[in-house]
């Protein structure tokens, strides 16, 4: 009999395993190929070879395939792989945002977008921005993004947990409320701000990687590698966490210190994201639900391959945006609701279909 | 109270506990010792889960004690605990689609990094075996059955291997055969030496497995020992407000408990 259940025990677990590597192999060529052809594709229409070469180059191998015309090598290194790099680190980050926050409220529709922590983040971004601030250099606006969206999640968390379980009704009235507050002081600092903040500002409101910096994805770069590190090491008590916070904590999680860790891990992500490019909804929703459908909810591939998918999902999104239109730049929170929009909406009915709803 | 009996693993010295000015426990004092099957009985809202909460550490009490071990809970750290003590809910949640083989490895995760997790593969083997959950191990945790899930959470506390196990009420979605699994399971690991506390409602049940039975009523203790002694007519009668039958068991003369049901019932008798 024990035999027996080893054996299936293995049989299971190898199948997962291979699923584990079909799923990232896929996402990884998507990703590579999405990379390879947005720095390729553009008014500038610069050919892949050129764009492997001058990458190699970059790293000291010197190659047939590097271009030889200075215009293609500054518009690589000026415009297209800050933009590009960028998009891959906001789709990530986003990615994993929402996934440890479904995680932490144990709930599958909880999202930075949906919830509020975009917004407020958006808010706090805009204000540093309307009352020209940069006490902290570089890193002023992502800062006051950060606080803007810690204190959205902080009031999400406070009053959609009770006796240690979410309400999913509660969870989304609360976005719906933080959404409308933060729209309000996003419309009332547009108004107080000059022409060219107002601009700034409008764009953030609709999310665009267009104009993308290297500091600027520095910064993204460096938060968002961070707190993936500490939230891959908290892979495991996330799997706990499912099981409710009592369970979670007989078998020697301490809850509360997870989750609080977990909500500023959040606002640090979405935060850094959203300080640079804008609101970008849904990517948090949308990639973890897929991966979970493929490979089930065990945190740490499912971490993995959000990271991979978040990545995947934005670069393409960001090549449609820059070339659906011609000549014109599209903004990609547009775009990304265009599709999460339907996609949440989906979600909802699959679920009343299924158990009657979240009352 | 600071004297270690080494035989004692779980000890509640004087503890109350109240929301509010609502008192759930008073002056509650038990000790739960290593290979004994200890049932905690009593009517709805005696106090049971509560008092199982404070054995599990859950809650601390406002007046008195818990002992784990010798050492009051507050010295242990969360790590320390569950390698101490499973505990096994009413209420089994999982809010993502996890599968019944993943659920049990997470009893492990208290033993990750400790030489003890070299046998993390006969734990769950064991506890599989234990409960007879082979065939639930491939379906997803929120698509089984009541019944199905208690026995998947139990083989997850199972496999935790810890030398102190609580269970709330484990039988309330078994099945008859289930049930009996389930407290035979229990006598088992009282066996091997762990120290057992089984909330049960059912009293038939509990005066054929317990070593010890504890009668809450209204947050106090209202009796405590071997079943024979604990499970009389008298004392179920003034506890439960029922008139009852116990009857030797034909075959192991442990008590079993019989509502009279042909008996008239005086609505006076019931307490207020």
């Amino acid at each position: 009999m024990i035999a027996a259940v080893r054996i299936a025990d293995t049989r299971g677990r190898g199948r997962r395993v291979r699923r584990g590597t079909v799923v990232i192999g896929v996402t990884i060529v998507l990703l590579v190929a999405g990379i390879a052809l947005s720095a390729s594709l553009g008014q500038l229409p610069i050919s892949v070879a050129n764009v492997g070469g001058s990458l190699l180059r970059a790293v000291g191998i010197d190659n047939p395939w590097a271009p030889t015309d200075e215009l293609i090598e500054r518009t690589l290194w000026q415009i297209r792989f800050p933009r590009v790099v960028m998009s891959l680190l906001v789709g990530a980050t986003l990615a994993i945002a929402g996934a440890v926050m479904q995680a932490v409220f144990g709930n599958p529709l909880a999202e930075p977008g949906v919830v509020g922590v975009s917004s407020g983040a958006a808010l706090g971004a805009a204000s540093a921005i309307t009352f020209g601030l940069s006490f902290l250099g570089g890193w002023t606006i992502a800062a006051f993004a950060f606080v803007g969206g810690l204190i959205a999640t902080l009031l999400v968390y406070a009053t959609a947990r009770a006796q240690g379980r979410t309400e999913t009704v509660t969870l989304l009235l609360t976005g719906v409320a933080i959404n409308a507050f933060a729209g309000a002081g996003l419309a009332l600092i547009t108004f107080l701000g000059d022409t060219q903040s107002r601009e700034q500002i409008v764009f953030w409101q609709l999310g665009s990687i267009n104009g993308a910096r290297w500091d600027e994805v520095a910064v993204v770069g460096i938060v968002g590698a961070c707190a993936t590190i500490a939230i891959m090491v908290f892979a495991r008590q996330y799997d706990l966490l499912a099981l409710g916070d009592r369970t979670a904590s007989h078998l020697g999680i301490k809850v509360e210190r997870l989750r609080i860790a977990s909500i500023v891990l959040v606002a640090l992500l979405t935060g850094a994201g959203v300080a640079f490019v804008g609101i970008i909804s849904f990517v948090g929703l949308v990639v973890p639900h897929l991966i979970r459908m493929l490979l089930g909810p065990a945190h740490r591939m499912l971490f993995v391959a959000s990271l991979l998918g978040g990545a995947a999902l934005l670069v393409w999104a960001d090549l449609l945006a820059r070339t659906l239109v011609e000549a014109s730049d599209l903004p990609i929170g547009m775009l990304t609701s265009l599709v999460g929009g339907p996609f949440f909406y989906w979600l909802i009915r699959r679920n009343r279909r299924q158990s009657g709803g979240w009352a | 109270m600071t004297e270690i009996d080494t035989g004692v693993a779980l000890a509640v010295s004087r503890a109350s506990y109240g929301y509010g000015s609502h008192a759930i426990l008073r002056d509650v004092s038990i000790e739960v010792r290593e290979g004994e099957v200890l049932a905690l009985v009593g009517p709805n809202g005696a106090g049971k889960s509560t008092l199982l909460s404070l054995l599990a550490g859950d809650a601390d009490p406002d007046h008195g004690t818990v002992f784990l071990q010798g050492r009051a809970f507050p010295e242990w750290s969360a790590k320390e605990r569950a390698r101490r003590r499973a505990v096994l809910l009413q209420q089994n949640q999982m809010v993502f689609p996890f599968t019944g083989q993943q659920v049990i490895e997470m009893g492990r995760a208290p033993w990750i990094g400790t030489p003890e997790s070299d046998a993390d593969e006969e734990a769950i083997a064991r506890a599989i075996a234990f409960t007879d959950a082979g065939h639930l191990l491939h379906r997803t945790f929120p698509t089984l059955s009541g019944g199905e899930k208690a026995r998947i959470s139990l083989a997850r506390v199972l496999t935790q291997e810890a030398p102190i196990v609580l269970l709330d009420e484990p039988t309330a979605a078994l099945d008859l055969r289930h049930q009996e699994d389930v407290l035979r399971v229990a006598r088992e690991l009282a066996g091997s030496g762990a120290a057992v506390v089984v909330v049960l409602h059912d009293l038939s049940l509990a005066g054929a497995y317990a070593d010890v039975v504890v009668v809450l009523d209204k947050g106090r203790v209202a009796a405590s020992g071997a079943p024979s002694d604990v499970l009389t007519p008298e004392l179920i009668g003034a506890v439960y407000g029922l008139e009852v039958r116990v009857i030797p068991d034909e075959d192991t003369g442990r008590p079993i408990v019989v509502p009279r049901r042909g008996a008239p019932v005086d609505k006076y008798a019931l307490r207020p």
